[in-house]
């Protein structure tokens, strides 16, 4: 397999050109897609190569969520852009009571192959309306898939599974991350929803992550392998649905389980894993689960009290080392 | 617009048919056979009848929580409807959307919405589809005074009007909102007025009179057709019923409700229309109202019959890959 290096947007880039290049009833709609190849230039090149296909749209989320859905209705397979995750808000009934429900409340007659994309994230001093992980919102409403991707092959073999997929994907890409360069295969493929990946194998410890923390916890993992404590470090990709067996398989081997989130620790998806956990995986524990993630605040400004506020790495080790009453 | 005799008959006992659909939903509801609540469009008929009228199978109608007219004028089969507002498994939705919540894609009905001014989204992106494929459709999106003061409208206009979408902005103004008269909560007083400051034509029609709704709403639509643009139409009308059944109606008077029973019933306003031009005769009218109401009387009995969903159908539906 060849590959090249790629950050996460010109995966992002690469793979909606592929797809748009097979199949013409996809199309991007979103705010500065032209001018600016979307705000983190993840849409780059896209709006020469399929002029019709790349629709700035006026500042109106509302409608920018309601065209996907009405347009995924009658037969077209659009992306439609957030700008930035905590504008969700700002069209959540499109979401919430549109787009999750109209296939199950009108008896399956309808599909929508609608992929809402929007990245999420802190630690770039944006403050509280610019830095929100707002995925929980959307596991916990029935009818959304929700897929985190953290490094760019990932990116872009879930984002070509999300545009086929039949049913409307919330796709995040941390904010952070566009720049992240990694290996992509050149080959085309795409990476199924649903499936996990290990990133790091290890004996002692799952540690169950996603997006940026992905990063931050293989740099946990590498530190503590220095005291020969070995981190499995896996990295879900997808949300809803997740991998409850690659969890399972891990911890079976090494009986501690470590949940990370950037996202605020409270009801946040570290909840929903953990129990899981205790309720299948009880008796091959050898302590309580432990979760880290963001405090309880909205994201501060001053990167000072944003790094209090956001877990790092030191966060991480720490977590560890409580699992393992180091 | 010219039509012929049969079809202004044809207009006339799909009013008829709407109205008998809605005296019986409302009759049974009473009786405690219906579950959850219904919204009523008695009086209405002239509207729905008239704008679907207009439109072609494969045209676009996103609807709202008072929409069974507008299922019913878009060629809707009664059976099916009333099967799901019993909750059978023979139902449009299989039991799973109730009155608020019909859909018919196969005719283009986008859904029933439960939520006010949830349509102006969907038809703009159904407008953008159009668009985008190349085709002659048209989307209608029915609303009411009440979702003129939606964020939704006004983005849903905006958008329209810029891209130029085949969009139709049907206004139901029965001058309530729920409970709200529409004089207390509309700025301005008008919703077609509010067309002249997104640059598209505004519309009124007396949503009352079928004819001019056709005609009105046919203009707008033929417009869109002809990728000049998006338009409103404001259909002027009333409903009979409260909001929903069971409504009080605190909010006007029962002498309110009389006098545009009086004076400005859509069926009563055809009917004299076509009897003057000696297109209907009584005993004509007799029975087609004879056979328009047997007919509601089979779709329920048909629906009363159907089989009730299994309990772990709940759990169907929901994704096409899980």
């Amino acid at each position: 397999m060849t590959e090249r290096i790629l950050s996460c947007s010109e995966a992002l880039a690469e793979a909606l050109a592929e797809e748009m290049g097979r199949d013409e009833t996809i199309f991007i709609l979103g705010e500065d897609i032209k001018a600016h190849d979307g705000i983190f230039g993840q849409f780059k090149g896209l709006h020469k190569q399929f002029p019709e296909k790349v629709i700035d749209s006026p500042i109106s989320e509302t409608c920018i969520i309601g065209a996907g859905v009405g347009a995924a209705l009658t037969g077209m397979r659009p992306l439609v852009d957030m700008h930035f995750a905590d504008f969700f808000t700002t069209a959540m009934d499109e979401i919430v009571n549109q787009t999750a429900k109209i296939r199950y409340m009108f008896g399956g007659q309808a599909k929508i192959p609608l992929v809402i994309w929007a990245p999420d994230g802190g630690g770039l001093s944006a403050a509280a309306h610019h830095s929100q992980s707002l995925e929980s919102w959307f596991i916990h409403t029935p009818g959304l898939k929700v897929v985190v991707p953290s490094e760019p092959a990932d990116v872009k073999g879930l984002i070509k599974t999300a545009i086929r997929d039949d049913d409307p994907v919330i796709f995040f890409q941390h904010k952070k991350l566009f720049a992240q360069t990694g290996p992509v295969p050149k080959e085309e493929y795409c990476i199924p929803l649903g499936k996990g990946d290990i990133k790091r194998q290890g004996t002692d410890i799952t540690l169950v992550t996603y997006s940026r923390m992905t990063y931050l916890s293989l740099e946990a993992a590498d530190q503590l392998a220095n005291d020969g404590i070995e981190v499995e470090v896996i990295d879900l990709r997808t949300l809803k649905p997740f991998d409850f067996d690659l969890i399972a398989e891990s911890v079976k081997k090494t009986f501690h389980a470590l949940i990370v989130h950037e996202a605020c620790l409270t009801s946040g998806f570290g909840a929903e894993i953990a129990a899981r956990i205790g309720e299948e995986l009880f008796d091959y524990l050898d302590a309580p689960v432990v979760r880290v993630g963001a405090k309880d605040v909205p994201i501060p400004f001053s990167p000072v009290l944003e790094n209090f506020v956001l877990p790092q790495t030191d966060d991480i080790i720490k977590g560890i080392k409580r699992v393992l009453n180091r | 617009m010219k039509i012929t005799k049969e079809e202004t008959l044809a207009l006339y006992k799909k009013m008829l048919t709407v109205r008998a659909f809605e005296e019986k939903a409302g009759e049974l509801f009473a009786k405690n056979l219906i579950p959850g609540f219904i919204h009523l469009s008695i009086g209405e008929e002239a509207s729905s009848v008239g704008t679907c009228s207009v439109l072609n199978k494969d045209d676009y109608v996103a609807s709202t929580h008072r929409g069974h007219g507008h299922l019913i004028a878009k060629g809707a089969d009664p059976k099916k409807m009333f099967a799901e507002l019993f909750g059978r498994i023979t139902g449009y939705c299989k039991g799973k959307g109730g009155s608020m919540h019909i859909a018919d894609f196969s005719i283009g009905i986008l859904g029933a919405n439960g939520v006010v001014g949830g349509g102006f989204p969907i038809i703009i992106g159904a407008g953008l589809s159009i668009k985008l494929r190349k085709t002659d459709q048209v989307g209608i999106v029915f609303f009411g005074d009440g979702a003129a003061n939606r964020g939704t409208f006004h983005e849903a206009v905006n958008m329209a009007a810029i891209w130029k979408l085949p969009v139709v902005f049907v206004c139901e103004n029965n001058l309530y909102a729920s409970t709200t008269p529409a004089d207390y909560s509309l700025a301005g007083g008008s919703i077609a007025g509010r067309a002249a400051a997104y640059g598209i034509p505004g519309y009124n029609a007396n949503g009352n009179d079928i004819l001019e709704v056709r005609e009105i709403v046919g203009k707008a639509v033929k417009r869109a057709r002809d990728g000049k643009g998006p338009s409103i139409v404001e259909n002027k009308t009333y409903r009979y019923r409260g909001h929903f059944e069971g409504d009080p109606q605190k909010y006007r008077t029962q002498k309110e409700i009389e006098g545009f029973k009086d004076k400005s019933d859509p069926i009563q306003l055809f009917k004299t229309i076509l009897k003057k031009e000696g297109t209907l005769s009584d005993q004509a009218d007799k029975n087609l109202r004879e056979e328009v109401y047997s007919m509601i009387e089979e779709a329920v009995r048909y629906a009363q019959k159907a089989p009730l969903p299994k309990p772990e159908e709940a759990l169907e539906d929901l994704f096409i890959n899980p």
